[in-house]
């Protein structure tokens, strides 16, 4: 004992100074700590207490009683129907869009890798939408869908390509449900296109001088070169886009908010319909974490379809 | 094998440049008609649904009311300019405050998750520690989940801190969303930064924060304004949780005083909606015409290193 606090001549503040910052463990840790406590309460406590809510009768301001499974039950039973068209919506809508962002997505990031003038005007062009406040890009196309004032069908009534007054676009169910698909489209490719450009440019260009030099055709190279290599970029950007879609509210909210007849209701609509103006949390909470699972089974399908060919 | 491998690929590269001349140095450089075919029709008409929808706000917000609803003539030109939308835009609505609002709830939490995930950013792509990398995995997952999932649960949190109508509640709830995403980013950036570097700091006698702060940090400033740029992106469009936790009309932000105080019942204002979307968006869209170069990095760090 007495011959360490001798051997130890530097200052003990000092000493202990050095052991700490030595080791790695406690500085990892303590870098954690903001972000851990945010997302603890904010992310973490919320989303457990919204397990709880669940399965009470809360109301707005008002914590209810342990009720099990009756809201669940509720939804389930209930005979309207609303419940079941908003889970069938909310998969329509997810994979209509997503298979068209993808496919798009790809095309847009093939030509953004060419070589042309204003390249990069062009680029920050079509990265607009998906940079622009949803809210009001929207409402931008809930301007261009007016009922009698559609700009749109101006222009298809110009061209001839329908009759005059057109289609009433978010007042007619299968319409509605198309214009919601066609506007998250437009928003969503250019986050697909983007990121894809991104995987792209890492591509050595060697690989497919080697292919030309084989005599591969663009479309050989695109299938054989392109594809595969691009696979991790493809997995990330389809695995972020199917959830955020899957929960998407402000678009859909903005546009329709579930009209007309509940065509287009969504889970989350749905969910903050019952919860916030009809004032019912817990109903609410039990509707959004539907989604839960729903999104594993979605999100487990994504890596199904894309695991590494063996 | 060694010696075969090195001799295919080495014969190639001898024939390679006299294969490759005619095409001259592009990615693919061909005729004029194949080319427009395949890259300039298709681009321009992706330019063009990208971008009506702009046209079309730009074009609405300087019509007349009577001009905004007349289509015997071509609607797509404004035939007499004016400014009256705008100028009822400043006068007689709350904008000014929404525009104020957005502005500050922007910046300070793209501040406080700039904080957060810098720090856990390089903790988790640099320390080497027990746990590191399933913390790393579980803020990805946080990251999954969806506000849709949290908002109503997390009414109860903002009335328990009684922050109903105040910024605040923004301040402190768009970080769930923003850390996860900044920290999976930085941690890309991380990364890429040679680990000889700070070692050969701490050889010299630097501290582990002095690396950090003085070598780290300071390398990757790239991919924190990258961060900044995407978290300032994403609270500016937030509307959910203030849809929720603002009523007062004067602490709204733009998105949601747009779209809830424009509209009167059944009326649309059209002209005075798409002439403060316009202005509503004007500050990102400003912000991304500078940095889009930062953009597509912090895509690629996220994406390719992700």
């Amino acid at each position: 004992m007495g011959t360490a606090t001798r051997a130890d001549a530097v200052p003990v503040w000092h000493q202990r100074r050095v052991r700490i910052y030595d080791r790695e463990a406690p500085l990892g840790y303590l870098l954690l700590v903001p972000t851990l406590f945010v997302l603890g309460i904010f992310l973490l406590y919320p989303f457990l207490f919204g397990i709880w809510l669940s399965i009470t009768d809360s109301e707005l301001g008002n914590l209810g009683k342990f009720i099990g499974l009756g809201n669940y039950r509720f939804e389930l039973r209930n005979t309207d129907g609303v419940f079941y068209g908003a889970v069938i919506n909310t998969f329509l809508y997810t994979g209509v869009t997503t298979v068209f962002k993808l496919g798009l997505g790809l095309v847009m990031a093939l030509l953004l890798n060419q070589v042309f003038p204003f390249r990069r005007f062009v680029r920050a062009a079509l990265l607009l939408p998906y940079i622009i406040p949803t809210v009001l890009s929207y409402e931008a196309w809930r301007w261009m869908f007016d009922p009698t004032f559609s700009v749109l069908n101006w222009l298809l009534v110009n061209i001839h390509l329908v009759h005059y007054p057109g289609p009433n676009w978010l007042g007619v169910p299968a319409n509605a449900m198309a214009a919601l698909m066609v506007v998250n489209v437009w928003r969503g490719t250019p986050f697909y296109a983007i990121s894809f450009l991104a995987g792209m440019q890492v591509i050595p260009l060697d690989l497919y001088e080697a292919a030309r030099v084989d005599g591969a055709s663009r479309w050989q190279q695109f299938t054989n070169i392109t594809l595969p290599l691009l696979r991790p970029v493809l997995l990330v950007v389809l695995l972020l886009s199917t959830i955020l879609t899957f929960a998407d509210f402000q678009g859909p909210f903005v546009l329709t908010n579930g009209a007309p007849y509940n065509s287009t209701q969504l889970l989350s609509i749905w969910a903050y319909q019952w919860g916030i103006p009809g004032g019912a949390i817990g109903l609410g909470a039990a509707i959004s974490l539907v989604l839960f699972p729903l999104l594993t089974i979605v999100v487990a399908v994504v890596l199904f379809m894309l695991r590494r060919p063996e | 094998m060694a010696v075969q491998s090195t001799a295919t690929s080495a014969q190639p590269g001898v024939i390679r440049p006299k294969a490759r001349k005619p095409r001259s140095g592009r990615v693919i450089g061909d005729k004029f008609v194949g080319r427009a075919i395949r890259i300039y029709i298709p681009l321009l008409a992706l330019l063009a649904v990208t971008l009506f929808p702009f046209y079309w706000m730009a074009v609405t917000s300087f019509k007349s009311a009577s001009e905004l609803f007349d289509f015997s003539v071509s609607p797509l030109w404004v035939r007499e300019p004016t400014l009256a939308w705008y100028q009822h835009l400043f006068t007689q609505t709350n904008f000014p405050h929404w525009a104020f609002n957005t502005a500050v709830v922007a910046i300070v939490s793209t501040l406080i998750s700039l904080f957060c995930s810098v720090l856990a950013g390089y903790s988790l792509a640099r320390l080497r520690y027990r746990g590191a990398d399933s913390i790393g995995w579980g803020i990805f997952v946080t990251y999954l989940v969806p506000p849709t999932l949290l908002f109503l649960p997390l009414t109860f949190v903002i009335r328990e801190l009684h922050l109903f109508n105040n910024l605040w509640a923004l301040i402190l709830t768009y970080p769930t969303f923003l850390i996860p995403f900044c920290t999976w980013m930085l941690m890309g950036f991380f990364k890429g930064i040679p680990r000889e570097l700070e070692e050969a700091a701490l050889v010299d006698g630097a501290t582990r924060i002095q690396a950090m702060l003085r070598i780290a940090i300071p390398l990757a400033v790239p991919g924190i304004l990258a961060a900044a740029l995407f978290a300032f992106t994403l609270s500016w469009n937030e509307f959910l949780y203030s849809l929720i936790f603002l009523n007062d009309s004067l602490v709204k932000t733009i998105p949601v005083g747009v779209t809830q105080e424009l509209i009167h019942g059944d009326e649309f204002f059209w002209g005075e909606l798409m002439a403060a979307a316009l202005l509503g968006s004007v500050p990102v869209a400003v912000l991304y015409s500078f940095f889009v170069d930062h953009f597509v990095a912090g895509m690629t760090a996220g994406a390719v290193k992700g």
